[in-house]
């Protein structure tokens, strides 16, 4: 009996993992949280869930006593995970999985691949693209756009395992999607050269980040959702960097404006 | 015009794809993401920005809760996906593109009209996640228990 509980709780912070890990609000992880414990019949699970990390305990007179504390580092958005994680819960309180089940679910979740690397490629193009004419671009713009997103979301894929930090790979992200703009660009592909690159760091717009900040701080969670708008602003900074980084360079190097 | 809104459709799918929605969803995101478009381009001449924002950035987050509660699956899915196109990436570039041409006026005037934009889609989106849940079920009674 014991056992149990301390295995539900293991289960219901490995699911709120998954989920945080995901891009998922707050308020839903510790739903999750709550939902799983009370379909095991943990009554006095505790649970503290920030951006980066979450803190658990149960015990009463009645319960054992049980305390876990997870870091979590941030990670790009697998809004599928969140998906399965949601279902699973749902299914774990109507009762219809045991503790082995539910977990060798959640391991399932955890597992699940990323989309091929030539489709992520690919539409990070055509959303480059697309985004192109949404800010006044013309349709050779988003032609060019969809290169630089394209290369663009190429160079993010070679250094997606790489223990990069967010700012330095923001900026060369911008830099190279600049880059790739100005030489088409320059090569005569497209007409309005600022809204080729409008659409081809459309990309790295933080919207995951952006989102999920506000709705952290609509549902109350001010510290995570103020760490999360501190990420957002932080790479538009970043971007911007990049993308003066180059103009400079060819100013400096050509001598003339854009 | 048509043009804007199939691209923003085609645009939001593209993304979702990069944030891993799962399949059976690309349509209804692209949906959210063209319809807020929409709204946001037939507003825009008659609006400033902000506003413009403001209105389709709750019409994204009402549609987001419509279709998570009709679909039962989270609603960052369509929201993440779906406001994709009314993040100001355009404002943040010409904010720094006017900063380097040294024409610190317009920069700023670009700056904070970016900073009006993205504060009047927190608006809409804290004003429509207020809306009890009850009132996205009328809609859809067959479906008692859900979230």
């Amino acid at each position: 009996m014991k056992q149990d509980h301390s295995e539900a709780l293991e289960i219901a912070v490995y699911a709120g993992n998954i989920l945080l890990q995901s891009g998922a609000e707050i308020f839903r992880v510790e739903e999750t949280i709550d939902r799983i414990t009370n379909a095991y019949g943990v009554e006095s699970c505790n649970s503290f869930v920030l951006s980066s990390g979450i803190f658990t305990t149960a015990g009463s007179q009645r319960e054992e006593y049980f305390a876990k504390v997870k870091h979590i580092p941030l990670s790009g958005a697998r809004l599928d995970k969140v998906e399965a994680v949601n279902q699973l819960s749902r299914e774990i309180s109507r009762g219809e999985h045991t503790l082995e089940e539910a977990r060798q679910r959640l391991e399932e979740i955890d597992a699940m691949p990323k989309k091929s690397a030539p489709a992520r490629i690919l539409a990070s193009g055509v959303g480059s693209g697309c985004f192109c004419l949404l800010f006044g671009g013309n349709l050779p713009d988003c032609f060019a756009s969809f290169w630089a997103g394209l290369l663009l979301y190429c160079y993010l894929y070679a250094i997606e395992n790489r223990t990069l930090s967010k700012i330095t790979s923001t900026i060369g992200g911008s830099a190279i999607a600049t880059l790739v703009s100005v030489i088409l660009f320059r090569l005569g592909m497209g007409v309005n050269l600022n809204q080729i690159v409008i659409g081809s760091i459309v990309p790295l717009l933080p919207g995951v980040s952006f989102t999920t900040a506000i709705r952290d701080i609509a549902d109350g969670d001010y510290i995570a959702g103020s760490v999360r708008m501190l990420d957002a602003m932080l790479v538009s900074l970043c971007i911007v960097a990049g993308v003066m980084l180059v103009y400079t360079l060819y100013q400096r190097l050509t001598g003339g404006f854009l | 015009m048509l043009l804007q809104i199939t691209f923003a459709f085609i645009g939001t799918i593209a993304f979702a794809l990069l944030f891993h929605v799962p399949r059976p969803y690309y349509l209804t995101c692209g949906v959210t993401g063209a319809l807020g478009w929409s709204c946001y381009l037939i507003l825009a001449p008659s609006a400033s920005p902000a506003e413009a924002a403001f209105f389709a950035t709750a019409l994204v987050a009402l549609l987001s809760r419509f279709f998570a509660i009709r679909e039962r699956c989270p609603v960052t899915i369509f929201l993440i996906s779906g406001i994709l196109p009314l993040v100001p990436g355009g404002g943040i570039y010409w904010t720094s593109y006017y900063l380097l041409q040294g024409e610190t006026e317009l920069s700023s005037a670009k700056g904070f009209e970016t900073i009006k934009v993205a504060v009047a889609m927190v608006l809409g989106i804290v004003f429509v996640f207020e809306l009890p849940q009850k009132l996205f079920r009328i809609f859809i009674p067959h479906l008692k228990r859900s979230k």
